[in-house]
This record gives C-alpha cells, sequence and structure tokens, in this order.
C-alpha cells in the first residue's frame, strides 16, 4: 500500500530559530499524496501551508521528522515535481520558450528534442504563436501559462502549486483553472497528482479530491475534507456550496480561536510572562475593520453573517477576510463560530458611534484584550518622561518570536495604538510616547 | 504556423545569413576594428629597456595610432576587469568564509588611489617582462584595472546577494546546479547594474589611461606611446596647439566609445530588467539596430551561441562536476544551515585578526624607520587640507549644478538633450585640460593653493548634474500637479519638495564625485609647464612626490592616510546621508 504513494510525509516538524530558541510553525504533519488525486491545502495566513509545499518540493529542509518521494528519502528538490508560483518566477532576461526549455537544458536534453518538447508544451498550454515573446510582454493570464509550460514540460508526476491563480484576476484564473483540470483529467499531461496551496476556498472545492485544513501558530493538519463531486463542479449546485460551508465552518471553529490562543500562548516558548505579550496581532487596518463592521450591521445582515455569502458580497479574499475576522474577535467586537459571524454588543456599540466614541470604545477593548497594547501604555506611564523606544518591545518580542514577525507585530500595534490614541509613536527616533503631549 | 519553423532550424539558418541593408555598415566596420586591433597590439610587444628613452612625436598625424594604443589599452584592462568581478563577486557571495576577508579588502582596495597602484606594481612587471613593452603596458593597464575593477566588483557582489527568492527557487526546481544558476539566474539578474557600473567605469578609466602612459617612479621616466604621453610632451615643450589637437583626438574617441560601446550596451542590458522601470527610455542606438539586424553580426551571433553550447558541454559540465566534488551539492535544500561549525568560524576569526596585525605591525616599521611622528602627524594635516579642498569643491558644485539639474530635469525634451552631453562631460579625461589651466595661473600668477583645486572636481562634477537631473526627471508627475494646486511658492516648493525628492540621487552623485576627486588630488595638486612646477600643499602633492622619487615608506604613508580620511568621511559623512535618504526619502513607498 505504502509503495503506492507518491509522497509520504511522515512525522514531520518544522522550526526556525529565534532569540530564546526555537519556534515551531509545523507541528508533526503527517499525509500521503496517490496517484490521482488533487489535493488542496487551505489555512489561514501563518499556518505554514507555503512552507509545508516547500517541504514536500525538497527546497525545505524538515526539522525532524521525514518526506518521501516514491519511496526514498527527499534530500533536496524532489525529481519528477514540476512547480508553479505565485508571482510566476519567470527568468526576464528569456523568451517563453527560453523560460520553458530551462527546465530541460538542466537535464541535459539534447538540443532537438527539447525544442520538440517545450513546442508540444507551448502548444498544449495554449501559448501558441507566443515563442519568442519575453515575459515582460505577456499579460498576468499569459505569464502564468508559461509558468505551467514549464512545470509540465519535464513530464512531472506531480505538480506542486503554491496559489498559482492568486495573483490573477477572477476571469482569468478561472479559465485556467478550467484547463488545467481538463488536461489533468483527460490525461493529456503525464502528471498524475497535483499538490495546490490556495487561499481560495471556493477554488480549492472546485478542483480538489481532499482538502487539507490547516491551524495556524503552528501550522498542524487539523481536517481532512473529501469532495466527491463530479467534475466540472458547478459552483452554486447545493453539494458545492455545502462543502464551502464546510471548510468556512472548519476553518473558524479552530480550537480556542483568539482566546484559546492566548492562554496557549506562543507554542514552544515557556509560559513566562514575555509569552503573553506575544500573541500574534492580526495584519487588520482598522479601516477595514470599521467598514466590515458597519456591513455587519447593514440590513441585509442585522448583526450575523453566513461567512460565505459576506465574503462574496464584500468580494473579499479566504486571507483578507480571516484577517479581519480575527481583529475583531481579539478585540472582543464579534464572535466567529459555525461558518458565521456575529457583533457582540461592544461591535454593535462601536457600529452606531460616532467618530470620537468610536476610537474611545476601540482604545477600551485594546487595552482590555491585546496585553502587549496595555504593557505599553503602562511602561510609559511609568517612565518619568513618558518616553520608551522600540526597541525595548521588539526585545521583548523577539524572546518569543522571529525578528520579522516581532516587527511585523510592532507595526500592527502602532497602527491600532494611533487610531485609539492610546499612544503615539514618532518613526524618526523610533519611540513610543504618551499620547498627552508636552503641553499638559 | 510559426511553431513549425521553430521545428526546422536549417531554414531560419539560412534566413540569418541572409545580406541586408546593415551588413553595408557593418562589414567594413567589423573588419576595420579587427585590424585595428592587430595594429595596436602589434606595437605593445616591442622591446624596450628601462631608461631607454621613447620618442614621441608631436605631429598630429601620428594621434590616430597613439589613440588606438590607448583604447588598447582601456579595453584589454575592461576585460580583465570583468573576469576579475565574475570571480571575487562570486567567491563573497557564495561563501561566508571567503566574504569576510574579500569585501572589507575591497573597500580598502576602493579607496586607494590608483597612482600608488601604479608605482608599487611597475617594478614587478618590468621584472616579469623583462625587455618588452609589455612590462610597462602591463602597469598602465593594471592601474586602469584598479579604477575600474572595485566597483564592478562591489555592483556584481550586491546584486547576487539580491536575486529574488521566487527564482531562486524555481531554479532549483528545474534542477539547475550551482555553475548553471550562475549564469542562468544570477549573472544576467545583475547585468543592468553591473554594465551601467561597467560604463561608468570605463567612463572614470579615461582619466587614468590618460595619467598612466607617462609617468615617473622610482626616477624613471616611463612613456607609453598614446594620447596621455601626447600630452605630456606637449606640456614639456609647452606646445598648447599639440594639447589642442590631443584634446581634439580623445574627443573623437569618447565619441566613438559613446556610439559604440556605451550606448548599445545600455540599451541592451535593459532586456535583463523584469519589466521597463520608468528609467529615461533612450531612443535604440544605431550601432545596436546594426548588431542586431545585419546578417553577418546574425552569423557571428549564431556562432557565438553554438559556440556557447559547446562551452555548456564541455567546460560547463566539468566545472559542475567540480563543484560537486568539493561539496557544493547540486541538489541541497535552500535553507540548510550554516556547514561549519562555530569553533571553524572563530579558529578563522582569530586567523584573520593575527593576520593583519601583522601586516600593520611591519608596515609600521618600514614607516617608523624612516619617518618620525611629526611628519606622520604632518601628513594628516596635509590630508585635513585636501579633504577640506574635497568639501568645499563639492559644495561649490552644488550650488552650480543643482538648480541647473533642477531646470533641465523638470524639461523632459532638455532632459533627452542634455543626459547624452553630461554623460560625455563625465567621460572625458579632464586631465587633459590641466594644461591649460596650469597656462592660465602661470599667466596671471594666481594663488596655486586656490586655483589648482578646482582641477580636482573637472572631471567629477558631472555626477551630481547627471545625478539631480535624473532624479527630477522621475519626480511622479502628480507632485508637479499638486504643488501648482496649492499653488506652492518657490521657496516652499524647493524645501517641501524638490530637495527631499532629488535628495537620494544627490548623495550619490556626490558621493561618487567626493571618491573621484580624492583620486584626482594626486594628479592636480603637482602640475607641470615645460620647467614650471605648480604644487598645492595637500595630500595629493605629497603621494605625488613620493612616488615620484620612488619613496616607498612615505608613498604607504601617504597612501595610508588618504584611505583614512576616504574611508572615514564615507562612514561619518556619505554612508549615513545615504541611509537616510533611502530610508526617508524613496517615493517608491508612498
Amino acid at each position: 500500500m505504502a509503495d503506492s504513494s507518491l509522497i509520504e510525509v511522515d512525522h514531520v516538524f518544522k522550526t526556525y530559530p529565534v532569540a530564546d530558541g526555537e519556534r515551531l510553525v509545523l507541528d508533526d504533519l503527517n499525509f500521503r499524496l496517490v496517484p490521482g488525486e488533487i489535493v488542496a491545502v487551505l489555512g489561514k495566513s501563518g499556518s505554514g501551508k507555503s512552507t509545508f509545499l516547500r517541504l514536500v518540493a525538497g527546497l525545505s529542509e524538515p526539522s525532524q521528522g521525514e518526506v518521501r518521494y516514491r519511496g526514498g528519502t527527499v534530500k533536496g528538490p524532489v525529481r519528477g515535481a514540476g512547480m508553479v508560483f505565485q508571482s510566476f518566477a519567470l527568468f526576464p532576461w528569456l523568451t517563453v520558450l527560453g523560460n520553458v526549455e530551462l527546465g530541460l537544458e538542466a537535464l541535459n536534453v539534447p538540443k532537438d528534442e527539447r525544442r520538440k518538447r517545450a513546442e508540444a508544451a507551448i502548444d498544449l498550454i495554449g501559448l501558441d504563436g507566443f515563442e519568442s515573446a519575453y515575459p515582460k510582454e505577456l499579460s498576468g493570464g499569459m505569464r502564468q501559462r508559461v509558468g505551467f509550460a514549464r512545470a509540465l514540460v519535464i513530464n512531472p508526476d506531480i505538480l506542486l502549486l503554491d496559489e498559482p491563480f492568486s495573483a490573477l484576476d477572477v476571469l482569468t484564473a478561472e479559465t485556467l483553472r478550467g484547463d488545467l483540470v481538463d488536461l489533468w483529467q483527460d490525461r493529456k499531461i503525464p502528471t498524475q497528482s497535483i499538490l495546490m496551496v490556495s487561499h481560495n476556498i471556493e477554488e480549492s472545492v472546485e478542483m480538489a479530491d481532499r482538502i487539507l485544513v490547516f491551524s495556524s501558530d503552528p501550522g498542524r493538519i487539523r481536517a481532512e475534507i473529501r469532495v466527491p463531486l463530479p467534475r466540472p463542479r458547478d459552483w452554486n449546485s447545493p453539494g458545492f456550496r455545502h462543502i464551502v460551508d464546510q471548510v468556512y465552518t472548519l476553518l473558524t471553529t479552530t480550537p480556542g480561536g483568539a482566546a484559546g490562543k492566548r492562554a496557549r500562548g506562543e507554542p514552544g516558548a515557556a509560559q513566562a510572562d514575555g509569552a503573553e505579550l506575544a500573541i500574534r496581532i492580526p495584519d487588520a487596518p482598522t479601516q477595514q475593520l470599521s467598514a466590515l463592521i458597519d456591513t455587519l450591521m447593514e440590513d441585509r445582515y442585522r448583526g450575523r453573517a453566513d461567512l460565505p455569502d459576506l465574503a462574496e458580497y464584500q468580494n473579499l479574499s479566504v486571507d483578507d477576510l480571516f484577517v479581519l475576522l480575527d481583529g475583531m474577535q481579539l478585540l472582543g467586537f464579534a464572535h466567529v463560530g459555525g461558518g458565521d459571524v456575529e457583533l457582540t454588543p461592544a461591535g454593535k456599540a462601536f457600529s452606531d458611534a460616532e467618530m470620537d466614541d468610536r476610537k474611545r470604545i476601540f482604545a477600551e477593548h485594546l487595552l482590555r484584550n491585546v496585553p502587549l497594547a496595555a504593557h505599553i501604555q503602562k511602561v510609559l506611564h511609568e517612565r518619568p518622561n513618558h518616553r520608551a523606544p522600540a526597541a525595548r518591545f521588539v526585545g521583548e518580542l523577539e524572546d518569543h518570536m522571529s525578528e520579522e514577525w516581532a516587527s511585523d507585530t510592532l507595526e500592527r500595534i502602532i497602527n491600532w495604538g494611533r487610531y485609539a490614541e492610546i499612544f503615539a509613536y514618532d518613526y524618526d527616533t523610533e519611540t513610543f510616547r504618551l499620547e498627552e503631549p508636552e503641553e499638559g | 504556423m510559426r511553431s513549425m519553423l521553430w521545428g526546422q532550424p536549417v531554414r531560419r539558418w539560412q534566413d540569418h545569413l541572409r545580406p541586408n541593408f546593415w551588413d553595408l555598415v557593418a562589414f567594413p566596420l567589423l573588419f576595420g576594428l579587427l585590424t585595428l586591433i592587430i595594429v595596436g597590439a602589434g606595437g605593445m610587444t616591442k622591446p624596450f629597456d628601462l631608461g631607454q628613452p621613447t620618442e614621441i612625436s608631436l605631429d598630429p598625424i601620428n594621434l590616430p595610432y597613439y589613440a588606438l594604443r590607448t583604447v588598447l589599452r582601456m579595453f584589454i584592462a575592461l576585460g580583465f576587469s570583468f573576469l576579475f568581478t565574475l570571480v571575487y563577486a562570486a567567491a563573497a557571495a557564495k561563501s561566508r568564509m571567503a566574504e569576510k576577508i574579500l569585501i572589507p579588502v575591497l573597500d580598502i582596495l576602493q579607496s586607494i588611489p590608483i597612482l600608488t597602484f601604479l608605482t608599487i606594481t611597475i617594478t614587478a612587471w618590468i621584472a616579469l617582462f623583462r625587455g618588452s613593452t609589455l612590462g610597462p603596458e602591463c602597469a598602465a593597464m593594471f592601474a586602469i584595472f584598479t579604477s575600474q575593477a572595485w566597483n564592478m566588483t562591489f555592483s556584481l557582489y550586491q546584486s547576487l546577494r539580491t536575486v529574488p527568492l521566487d527564482l531562486q527557487e524555481a531554479a532549483r526546481m528545474y534542477r539547475l546546479g550551482p555553475w548553471g544558476r550562475f549564469w542562468k539566474l544570477e549573472l544576467p539578474h545583475a547585468m543592468p547594474n553591473l554594465i551601467w557600473n561597467m560604463m561608468m567605469s570605463v567612463s572614470g578609466g579615461w582619466f587614468f589611461v590618460v595619467a598612466s602612459e607617462a609617468f615617473t617612479a622610482y626616477g624613471q621616466q616611463i612613456v607609453l606611446p598614446g594620447v596621455g604621453s601626447y600630452i605630456a610632451a606637449a606640456i614639456d615643450r609647452q606646445d598648447l596647439r599639440a594639447v589642442g589637437y590631443a584634446v581634439g583626438a580623445m574627443l573623437i574617441v569618447i565619441l566613438l566609445y559613446d556610439q559604440l560601446f556605451f550606448r548599445p550596451l545600455l540599451s541592451w542590458s535593459s532586456k535583463f530588467k523584469p519589466a521597463s522601470d520608468g528609467s529615461a527610455e533612450l531612443d535604440r542606438p544605431w550601432f545596436l539596430t546594426m548588431l542586431q539586424k545585419s546578417g553577418l553580426a546574425r552569423a557571428f551571433r549564431l556562432g557565438f551561441a553554438a559556440g556557447g553550447q559547446g562551452w555548456n558541454r564541455t567546460i560547463g559540465v566539468a566545472m559542475q562536476r567540480g563543484l560537486d566534488a568539493v561539496g557544493f551539492g547540486r541538489n541541497g535544500p535552500m535553507d540548510r544551515a550554516s556547514i561549519m561549525p562555530r569553533w571553524v568560524e572563530r579558529v578563522y576569526d582569530i586567523l584573520l585578526i593575527a593576520i593583519v596585525g601583522y601586516v600593520l605591525y611591519r608596515m609600521g616599521n618600514i614607516i617608523r624607520a624612516q619617518i618620525n611622528v611629526p611628519e606622520v602627524a604632518h601628513v594628516f594635516y596635509l590630508g585635513f587640507l585636501t579633504a577640506i579642498r574635497v568639501l568645499v569643491l563639492i559644495a561649490l558644485a552644488t550650488i552650480v549644478w543643482v538648480p541647473v539639474g533642477v531646470y533641465i530635469g523638470l524639461r523632459p525634451k532638455l532632459t533627452r538633450a542634455a543626459q547624452p552631453v553630461v554623460q560625455f562631460m563625465a567621460a572625458f579625461p579632464a586631465n587633459l585640460f590641466f594644461p591649460v589651466a596650469v597656462f592660465l595661473i602661470v599667466r596671471y600668477h594666481a594663488n596655486t593653493e586656490i586655483w589648482l583645486s578646482p582641477l580636482m572636481i573637472l572631471g567629477t562634477q558631472w555626477y551630481i548634474l547627471f545625478n539631480v537631473i535624473a532624479g527630477v526627471s522621475s519626480l511622479p508627475q502628480d507632485f508637479k500637479y499638486v504643488s501648482r494646486n496649492l499653488g506652492l511658492s518657490h521657496l516652499i516648493w524647493w524645501r517641501r519638495l524638490i530637495i527631499p525628492a532629488i535628495f537620494p540621487a544627490y548623495i550619490t552623485g556626490a558621493l561618487t564625485a567626493a571618491g573621484g576627486s580624492w583620486n584626482a588630488s594626486i594628479a592636480a595638486e603637482l602640475v607641470h609647464w615645460g620647467p614650471t612646477t605648480l604644487t598645492a600643499t595637500g595630500i595629493g602633492s605629497y603621494i605625488e612626490i613620493a612616488s615620484t622619487d620612488g619613496d616607498a615608506p612615505r608613498l604607504i604613508l601617504g597612501t595610508a592616510v588618504l584611505c583614512f580620511y576616504v574611508i572615514v568621511l564615507n562612514r561619518l559623512l556619505w554612508r549615513r546621508l545615504y541611509d537616510f535618504a533611502a530610508e526617508r526619502m524613496r517615493l517608491d513607498d508612498v
């Protein structure tokens, strides 16, 4: 049975070093990719789904555990895997033909055969006539077709797709997705299986036989959903909608949510004082938060919304939507669960308030629910000159987070804090100070 | 059915070879070039003995041949600079151990004046090619090399470290080894910057090619046929008309260089950019069009491509095997942590420090044996004088050229016309004008301490103008509309819009100009006109005198002090301004 697996991921952990030791990003993953299936990986940002794909590709090494391709341990980029990138990753100085031939060249395929195979791949993917074009002359959709041709030309067993449609507009993405599934289903390409990272739930339900739902911080495989619908799939069919709802429900009922996360603290770190500060603050701009809260108060929803409907109505990608929901949840403005979002009384009060009251409510909830904000304010109050360098807080965060993550967290708390007017931040000197100016 | 054609390369091949209009130009040009190279190279290997005077004729009929020799020297040096750049930058970018030593060394090499390299190495070169002109030729080319290589290497090193992550991943996924990645990904990615730097280096190099053709070291006058030695002879014989001829010849040389080399290469290098980056799009140079369209050039290119294939099959495969063998694994994951254990790095660090300490100690001994402490202090004082000169001149050039640059940069038509002119001015070797200045100073009995100074910035001030124009012309149109809409007064417009907007570009220009001026100080603080010698007090003239006398301890001391000033100023002044500008005044982040 194990022999038939293309990819086996066996008790894989991935950690990154931080100041205080290590941060766990992937926690005990187990997964098998068998011939003849499309598997989609869904998760919020920070769930390590991209890292997971890179482990499978052999671009990254597990800290513990093993990845196997056809039974052999993966120690470097996997032969037999073609990868397609979100950003296309085409070489700008090579023509379409040159880009497609690249993989064959590295395999030392003779020139004539190389050209023939590249031509075939270009024809297959519908790039006829663009052989001598440079990538910069092409539209996004055509560029990603080159990306697919480059991956397919080496006759890969598996295709690894890293959000390949997310940089494209809706129509282009739909066409390209359809073309790919057709090629695969009609066996016009030798590819047996496809592993795709996505942040679009409908896209995943449309394409995949199985969907892996990742939870965040650290990334774990939380659930697996089978999609037994026949292809081509109709987005509006009841079966389709049902599975979409199921995914939303799973994504929104992550064990614990914001509160649970805080109680757990940073995974892998000791439960010291600092650990409580080091919770992830979602990248949710205050303007968008306010707008979403206002939307939820419209007659259409009256304080409670079905997430798939909300995403469609507001034209939000899952990543964007969940970031905002996380923000609302963290601040105590909404409850999310069972595929629905519901405003709390505080959220409703916020929506009803005028500008100044909004800020007051926001500040109150920020200080109550986000320990880092309260901590910064406390430090500023304690200091005689009511100032504190940012470096001080970055240092505290870095004990429990990577450098990059710490600076992201600080940037977000600065934005929220400024809006709430609980402190001010001076970019030039990189210092926090209390909002009350010196004249007071 | 275009794809059918691709399947049958033979038919295409004949298409390529069909002559066309451009061949009428290409044929004589390419074969003319070939002939010139053969003629010029012949002169380089003539017998030569130290002390044997090389006769330079002031008859202008000889100028084309002299110019040819000068040009040949420049391009051979450029070739070596390019090779050096590839090896050195690749080593520094790929190996952390190498990086630790190579980059600081490069930083110091960059601040050492070209003349010092020339003086230090001349005896070695002559000894190496005893009895052949090749010795002094190599010394001169080495001097030119030192004026180009460091800059190019830094550029490549920086580009190699900024290859986009997704392209790196794609290259690994499609199984390019380190060798293949270098040629197919990293070098092409670096190309636009490298070529820009190369062209700027060549522009700066004309100054040194002229300076290195006639110089005195260890009391020996060394003369190599070329425009530089022609002008030196003209100075000796106080022949102002011959100076004029030399300037004219150089004008033509630079014009040809600009048309046949500079412009086509820059235009070609834009193909390596991911997308048009909004920098002023120049018309496609005619020479590039010719190279791309003529049948003859196409045949050359096809031959070249076939050669490249052969190279890949043989050398490429061999190199890849070699890299595999020494442990540059072909298929490693990207995040594999550093393979060296900590203690190896520690030992390596200690070893490095020990070597540096020993070298400093030996150098100190050499200097101490012959030079007393007051003189060392005096040399620092001389360096201070030159530093003042450089800073004052940069300030003056700023006052003059920033308004001019802003005026030009705001007018797109004028910008297009002015840019090639300014590039041309920057390339023109300013030392050709030194005799004119000397002539005037002597005639009007002007103060040499003051009036020799402008010579230092004669050739380098253009970098300021050039960068200011570029900075202003890349200012988004909306900013101009906004300032008009708000009715900004002239003063506010300068303070709040123009100065911050051009600041990053200006700093880059001023930094380049300052570096060039330090180097030029050696030629500018001590100049001749026949028997008359004019000297300005400063580190430049100190080094020049030490070099002429072959006084190694003083040469080393002078150079070390100059390096000290350059590095300190770079770190304390330019670097900070640069970081400030890069962080605060970027326009792509608003």
